[in-house]
């Protein structure tokens, strides 16, 4: 059994489709990266998934439990880090956390082991006591992730989680989220950050405009773009390098040349640098970065 | 079930209780009202405090509920709670709490004002469970007015003043039912604080207008279709909240 099983799962806003018959599944204890830019549907899938809002059409299941259906089982599964969400401003970071526990029907006993864990692992536990509103935007994002992991979920939602947050909360709840695959949950991860996503996930999806556009794991995704990879040359004089017949470009001392024939380009570099008696200081093959991929596959729409 | 309605009602308490717009409508608002009312007014305190104590009631269990839902539509905080295994009507019903809670507690101020006073309470257990019951009652009348899905504190107040301030004076307050004439009677009848005020004045003053159980009947019905529209209400209004 998947994961996540979706199929057909369509929604309108006033005759907008932001999510356009979609499909997918994510198989238990990987994590899924969900890609694409601003608008289009992901956060709007998070929420059907995740019991918020209904879908107009379409279903799906969440470990075998039927959104629609059964909601409230589906919840009881499930971690969720929204996108836009905050912890309440006027309780302090233990309140909140508790507040969680409580509605997931933890025990009291262990809903306080838990927090105590978490809000160490997290760098917090010092400030447990003070309302979230004095705290900085990384350590509200720390926090929101701690009430999302405090009912021990098997599936974690996380929209964006990283999105704006100083480097240090970033690598944190990076590093949580590579733990979790360990502890063997499935984590469905919307991201802009394709190094993120890249780095992180075990397969990728990619929406837009509503539509996915394709699944695959980050390293096929890039050996798929046309098979087009870079090779980049640096040499030890400045020289006009377009007199070899392909489309070059050129970044600081670095000549960047794309193709499908990496054979035939190192060739024709070697054989120039012979000829004009020049030396070769790098020389290397580059894959596509997950970042062509995407604008590729969506159009060149990144939306950051 | 009952841990997370008391788990939201204790979220209620810390987060609202103390905000301004709970404070001016459900403690200094009636209290202003009635000072203006009494002042000049050569009344005794027994016909006196059972309608402050309605007042009193009907504005604080009337001041929690409402701000909740729009307050957390613009903080942004209900979409995290409502990812969380619990339906609207444990929402709504720990909401009802809060507010009840409030409003009972509230309310035994003038009541323990009209002791020191010198009135008697002639009969306790009525007042204690006509508390319980119109606390409950308006406290999901509260939640009606918050039904709009808007994030504005400020809409839902002006429309919920807009309701209470009619029924303060149709509910047999300041002039009690039995000097209304047959148009006031009618009127009054809609209005569930009146079955309040009736039973506080057979608690207090020792007779009623209506009979005690036709009170107790018509608050019990007021309260029943309350909570059932509130919760479906706010089930329709809460995906368009984020
Ligand atoms: N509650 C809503 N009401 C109206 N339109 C919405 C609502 N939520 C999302 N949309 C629209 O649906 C589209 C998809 O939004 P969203 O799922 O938030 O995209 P993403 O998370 O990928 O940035 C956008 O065009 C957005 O404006
Ligand atoms: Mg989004």
């Amino acid at each position: 059994m998947d994961a996540i099983e979706v199929k057909d799962l369509s929604k309108s806003f006033e005759g907008l489709k932001a999510v356009d018959s979609v499909s997918f599944s994510v198989h238990t204890s990987e994590i899924f990266g969900f890609l694409g830019p601003n608008g289009a549907g992901k956060t709007t899938t998070v929420r059907m998934l995740t019991g918020v809002i209904k879908p107009d059409s379409g279903e799906a299941r969440v470990m075998g439990r039927d959104i629609e259906s059964e909601t409230k089982r589906v919840k009881e599964v499930l971690g969720v880090l929204p996108e836009t969400a905050n912890a309440y401003p006027d309780l302090t970071a233990w309140g909140n956390l508790m507040l969680i526990a409580s509605l997931y029907g933890i025990p009291r006993r262990e809903g306080e082991r838990r927090a105590t864990t978490l809000l160490k692992e997290f760098g917090i536990y010092e400030r447990r006591s003070s309302k979230v509103k004095g705290f900085s935007k990384g350590m509200k994002q720390r926090l929101m992730l701690s009430m999302a992991l405090v009912s021990d979920p098997e599936v974690l939602f996380l929209d964006e989680p990283t999105s704006g947050l100083d480097v240090q909360s970033a690598r944190a709840i990076r590093q949580r989220i590579k733990e979790l695959q360990e502890e063997s949950k499935t984590v469905f991860l919307t991201s802009h950050n394709m190094q993120e996503v890249g780095e992180l996930c075990d397969r990728v999806g990619i929406i837009n405009k509503g539509k996915m556009v394709t699944v695959d794991s980050p390293e096929h995704l890039r050996t798929r773009i046309g098979g087009s990879v870079a090779v980049e040359v640096r040499l030890d004089r400045a020289v006009d390098l377009s007199r070899l017949d392909f489309k070059v470009e050129r970044a600081g001392d670095t000549y960047r040349i794309y193709t499908t024939e990496p054979h035939d380009v190192i060739r024709a570099i070697v054989g120039f640098a012979t000829l004009n008696g020049l030396k070769i200081l790098s020389l290397n093959v580059q894959p596509p970065s997950l970042e062509d991929v995407f604008v590729k596959l969506t159009g060149g729409s990144n939306g950051q | 079930m009952g841990s997370k309605i008391w788990a939201i009602a204790r979220k209620d308490i810390q987060m609202y209780y103390f905000k301004g717009p709970v404070v001016i409508f459900g403690v200094l608002f009636p209290l202003f009202l009635f000072l203006a009312f009494y002042i000049g007014r050569n009344l005794p305190a027994a016909f006196l405090i059972p309608g402050l104590v309605a007042m009193t009631i009907f504005f604080t269990s009337t001041s929690v509920s409402p701000v909740i839902m729009p307050w957390e539509t613009q903080m942004r905080t209900l979409e995290r709670l409502i990812s969380c295994p619990v339906t609207v009507r444990t929402l709504i019903v720990g909401d009802i709490l809060a507010s009840f809670i409030f409003g009972t507690c509230i309310s035994a101020v003038p009541v323990a004002v009209g002791v020191a006073l010198g009135v008697s309470v002639k009969s306790p257990v009525i007042l204690a469970i006509a508390v319980i019951l119109a606390a409950f009652c308006f406290s999901a009348l509260g939640l009606l007015f918050s039904a709009p899905p808007t994030s504005l504190v400020s809409n839902i107040m002006m429309l919920s003043t807009f309701v209470k301030f009619p029924v303060i004076f149709i509910s047999g307050i300041f002039i009690p039912v039995d000097q209304m004439p047959g148009w006031g009677v009618a009127v009054a009848s809609l209005s569930p604080l009146t079955y309040f005020t009736d039973l506080a004045r057979y608690a207090i003053q020792g007779y009623a207008y209506y009979p005690l159980y036709a009170d107790f009947a018509a608050l019990f019905v007021y309260a029943a279709l309350f909570l059932f529209l509130a919760v479906r209400l706010h089930e329709r209004a809460l995906p368009k909240r984020f």
